[in-house]
């Protein structure tokens, strides 16, 4: 028997929400974020943010008119910013899938909790990261070769080259995780729908909750395809990163040519992800009043993670020294050497600092439990992780195997502009989705309350467990 | 309500606990009822035995669009490396023997269409999106999404009789029954217009 069908409490866990705290409650707390008018707080961050959004549309015009110059991208170091902020962004993207695909099918549900938001997030990120690689190519009127599409030159793709393969996989984790998120929302927008006042919230959540009517025949289907994406997605996360690792790893590069590259890649994003969505998750909860759907266990349980991802980097960043140094290849040792203490040394003890030493503090529950703590820390990771793949880019590729050509990367105010535009643009995105669409997953959170279990009413057992065959508990699991 | 037909669609019983529905749904499963369905905020365990439903079908659906991902994939990249315009690089033939540069794009095609034919499998098998169910034209209804547990019983059911199911809809302490009756909206759904909820204003 799985501990599975058991109920919470059985399991010797204490409830995923506060005190008090009931069907109707959860939906009360979250619905009227969406009902009530926006708080002051939430227009000026949203009018910061669309500034944001329209200064990376001015550079990015910019640099279309005037072409990649604009970037401080040149010989030798040809990728610098426009791949660490895609790689960055990815990277972010991939708590979203992680909690609510891999924590979904290792049954941890205090995810419940958090999951909507992280997906959001994943989403935001994710077309954050797409605007970079539509945007290097130099002539980004031709992005569309990238893709296996007939044309005037009867040329395809290069399937072998890893580049193609990230188009694949970034465009795939894309439209998976946006379905994902959508369907987990068709319920809550049928709440939405049925708390409507106004004739035109009616039509529109009416639209998009699809006519959901709580049906358990449809909720059969309905968790049954839950289930199946989930087990899609949880490949499909850790298959991302690596493919991302790829465009490295499978180059000639000294610093780039390792195979501890994917896992390192994998944990490093869930790292930098779930470093994110405490960052927004500690905002928004204390703005928005979701202290009793979101505890402090739930930060407490993202912490332990940010601290074993933590690690795990760090012990890949120890690891690709060993192999540098054990290897016993010139090349790939004077990269580590001139990493750690050559011009970008300033950069490669950032990285170290940010992602290897700042997470440590979880070891202990005081910091574990702290919320001024765990927000530094998260912004923390945050720049660590940004360092780590401008580490890996620029470092490896300023000091090639001819001197002569060696050089020294400095970004452009363009550069600058881009990227913090795409800051704008994500925030922007996040704004209006805790503007209009439930920011906690109010089935779901109502699904694990304790009162969700049919047998909690202590005078409730009875025949029903014995009839049929298919009851899934044993008679055991109902006694209190 | 002048537009209501004479006979009721259906039976619709409120509770205030997964375990009375659950409880209800036993109940009608065991009296041979087939046409009937409960509707709660959240899914229940253990309420797929109590209805005596089966298993989701939707497994058979998934696997076939994912085997023709991983077909189409292949397909697609043998022809275009391989026969259209073979391109050799890296010392790699342009043959089958090059597969392990294909899994990736196989990996990611199979889990798009999956995904896909999850989603959409799990709509078409729900007949969703549906513009209208006569069930919304209760006020009591709306609270479905909210804290309450509803069973409704369609009068399509073989042992359907108004007062015997009422009856017995009461006997598993129902907090409130109600006949439900369609209206000329929700009678063919999607030929008319107006809005989806009609019934909860």
């Amino acid at each position: 028997m799985s501990s599975w069908n058991l109920p919470i409490k059985e399991l010797g866990e204490e409830s995923l929400v506060g005190e008090g705290v009931t069907f109707r409650s959860i939906t009360e707390t979250v619905c009227r974020v969406t009902e009530n008018k926006a708080p002051r707080g939430w227009w000026i961050a949203f009018l910061i943010a669309a500034n944001f959004t329209g200064v990376m549309t001015l550079a990015i015009a910019y640099l279309f008119w005037t072409g990649v110059g604009v970037w401080g991208n040149n010989a030798p170091v040809y990728w610098a910013w426009d791949i660490t902020n895609f790689v960055w962004w990815i990277g972010i993207g991939h708590a979203g899938t992680l909690i609510s695909a891999v924590l979904f099918l290792f049954r941890q549900k205090w995810r419940t909790g958090i999951n909507r938001f992280a997906e959001a997030m994943t989403i935001f990120a994710v077309i954050c990261a797409l605007v970079f690689p539509g945007i290097h190519v130099g002539r980004a009127w031709y992005a569309y070769y990238m893709m296996p599409f007939p044309n005037e030159m009867s040329i395809w793709p290069n399937f072998k080259s890893p580049l193609i393969w990230d188009i694949f996989a970034v465009s795939t984790y894309f439209t998976v995780s946006t379905m994902f998120w959508l369907v987990g929302l068709i319920p809550d927008f049928a709440t939405l729908r049925d708390r409507a006042k106004g004739k035109y919230r009616r039509m529109i959540y009416g639209a998009v909750a699809v006519g959901w009517r709580g049906s358990n025949r449809h909720w059969q289907n309905y968790e049954r395809a839950y289930l199946i994406l989930a087990a899609l997605s949880t490949p499909l996360v850790l298959s991302v990163h690596s493919v991302v690792s790829f465009d490295f790893a499978t180059s000639l590069m000294p610093g780039w040519h390792t195979t501890i590259f994917p896992p390192y890649f994998v944990a490093g994003a869930v790292f930098s992800g779930f470093a994110m969505v405490m960052t927004l998750m500690l905002i928004t909860r204390a703005v928005y009043g979701m202290r009793s759907l979101v505890l402090p266990k739930h930060l407490e349980l993202m912490n332990k993670i940010i601290l074993v991802t933590g690690s795990l980097v760090g012990y890949a960043y120890a690891m690709e020294f060993f192999i540098a140094y054990y290897g016993g290849n010139d090349y790939e040792l004077f990269v580590f050497k001139n990493r750690a203490t050559g011009p970008y040394w300033w950069a490669y003890w950032t990285m170290i600092s940010c992602n290897v030493l700042s997470p440590q503090v979880f070891w202990f529950k005081r910091f574990r439990n702290s919320i001024p703590v765990m927000f530094v820390v998260s912004i923390l990771v945050n720049i660590g992780m940004w360092f780590e793949r401008f580490v890996i880019i620029v470092t490896s590729l300023h000091r090639d195997f001819l001197p002569s050509s060696w050089g020294y990367f400095r970004p452009t105010l363009v550069d600058i502009f881009t990227y913090a535009g795409t800051l704008g643009l994500f925030f922007t995105a996040f704004l209006l989705f805790i503007r209009w669409i439930p920011m906690i997953a109010v089935a779901e959170v109502k699904g694990v309350l304790p009162e969700a279990d049919p047998h909690h009413d202590a005078g409730d057992h009875g025949e029903h467990a014995l009839v049929a065959g298919h009851a899934q508990q044993p008679a055991s699991a109902e006694a209190e | 309500m002048s537009d209501l037909q004479d006979a009721p669609v259906l039976l619709l019983a409120e509770f205030d606990t997964p375990g009375e529905c659950l409880h209800a749904a036993e109940a009608l499963r065991d009296a041979g009822y087939k046409d009937f369905d409960t509707h709660t905020p959240f899914p229940i365990h253990g309420m797929d035995a109590a209805m005596g439903l089966g298993d989701s079908k939707l497994g058979w659906i998934v696997f076939p669009a994912g085997l023709m991902g991983a077909i189409g994939a292949f397909t697609m990249i043998h022809w275009m490396n391989n026969i259209d315009y073979p391109i050799i690089i890296g010392g790699k033939p342009a043959g089958i023997a090059s597969l392990p540069s294909m899994i990736p794009v196989m990996f990611e095609l199979t889990v798009l269409l999956s995904a896909f034919a999850a989603v959409f499998g799990m709509l078409g098998l729900n007949k969703l999106p549906r513009h209208h169910h006569p069930i919304f034209n209760s006020s009591r209804f709306a609270s479905f999404s909210n804290d309450k547990f509803f069973v409704s019983v369609e009068a399509t059911d073989p042992k359907w009789n108004v007062d015997k199911t009422k009856a017995l809809l009461e006997g598993v302490h129902a907090k409130h029954v109600e006949l439900v009756y369609d209206d000329e909206e929700g009678g063919d759904e999607l030929e008319h217009s107006s809005h989806a909820s009609k019934g909860h204003a």
